[in-house]
C-alpha cells in the first residue's frame, strides 16, 4: 500500500527540475532568492516522503536540519540583497 | 479503507498546490507576484504532504503495534512546523531586502512605502 508515495516522490523531483529554469534565467537576483527557497522547501517535502518509503527516521531528521539552515541561509541572502550586511 | 482514501487526498492536494506554485513562479511577470505563487501555495502543499506521511505511519502504528513508526510520525510534524514557520519569515526578509535594492512591481507608478521614510 505504499504505492501512491513513489509517484509523489517523482512529481516533486520534477518540479524540482522545473525551478531551475527560473533560478538560471531570473532577470534579478531576487528572482533567483525566491528560486532557492522553492527548491528548499519541495527539497524537505521529497525528504519526508522518501523517509516514509524506506522506513528511515533519519532521513526526516536531516529534512529538520535542512529546513532551519535553508531558513538561516536566506536571511543571510536577503541581508546581503538588503545592503545591510 | 479510511486511511488509504485520506492520504490519497492528502498527496493529492499536496501535489497540485506545489504544481500550481511552480507554474506562478514560472509564469507571473515580477518579483512579488511570483513570491506570492510560490510561498503561499508551496507552504501549503509540502504540509499536506507531510500530513499524508503523519495518516500513513499512525495507520502503520495502530496495525503493528512498533514505536519506530509513532518516532516517524511525530519527526515530520516537526518538519512540517520547521517548515511553515521558516518559510514565512524568510519570504517576508526577501521582500523587505528586494524592496530596499530597488525592485518594483513591473507596472508601479509610486512608491507610498519610501515616501513614508522606510
Amino acid at each position: 500500500m505504499i504505492d501512491p508515495f513513489y509517484p509523489a516522490v517523482l512529481v516533486l523531483v520534477i518540479l524540482i527540475c522545473l525551478c531551475f529554469i527560473r533560478l538560471i534565467l531570473g532577470p534579478t537576483p531576487g528572482d533567483r532568492v525566491v528560486a532557492v527557497d522553492t527548491v528548499n522547501t519541495l527539497t524537505v517535502a521529497s525528504l519526508v516522503i522518501l523517509g516514509l518509503i524506506y522506513r528511515e527516521v533519519i532521513f526526516i531528521d536531516v529534512a529538520i536540519v535542512y529546513a532551519l539552515l535553508s531558513f538561516v541561509s536566506t536571511l543571510y541572502i536577503a541581508k546581503y540583497l538588503g545592503g545591510e550586511l | 479503507m479510511i486511511a488509504e482514501l485520506l492520504i490519497i487526498i492528502c498527496l493529492a492536494i499536496g501535489i497540485i498546490f506545489n504544481s500550481l506554485g511552480v507554474i506562478g513562479l514560472l509564469r507571473f511577470p515580477d518579483l512579488y507576484t511570483r513570491m506570492h505563487a510560490t510561498t503561499k501555495a508551496t507552504t501549503f502543499g509540502s504540509v499536506f504532504t507531510t500530513l499524508a506521511v503523519i495518516v500513513y505511519s499512525i495507520s502503520l502504528y495502530l496495525s503493528t503495534i512498533d514505536s519506530q513508526f509513532i518516532v516517524l510520525g511525530v519527526h515530520a510534524f516537526i518538519a512540517a512546523f520547521a517548515l511553515a514557520f521558516t518559510n514565512a519569515i524568510g519570504s517576508h526578509a526577501i521582500a523587505r531586502a528586494a524592496h530596499r535594492s530597488g525592485i518594483m512591481p513591473s507596472p508601479a507608478v509610486v512608491d507610498r512605502l519610501k515616501e513614508a521614510g522606510r
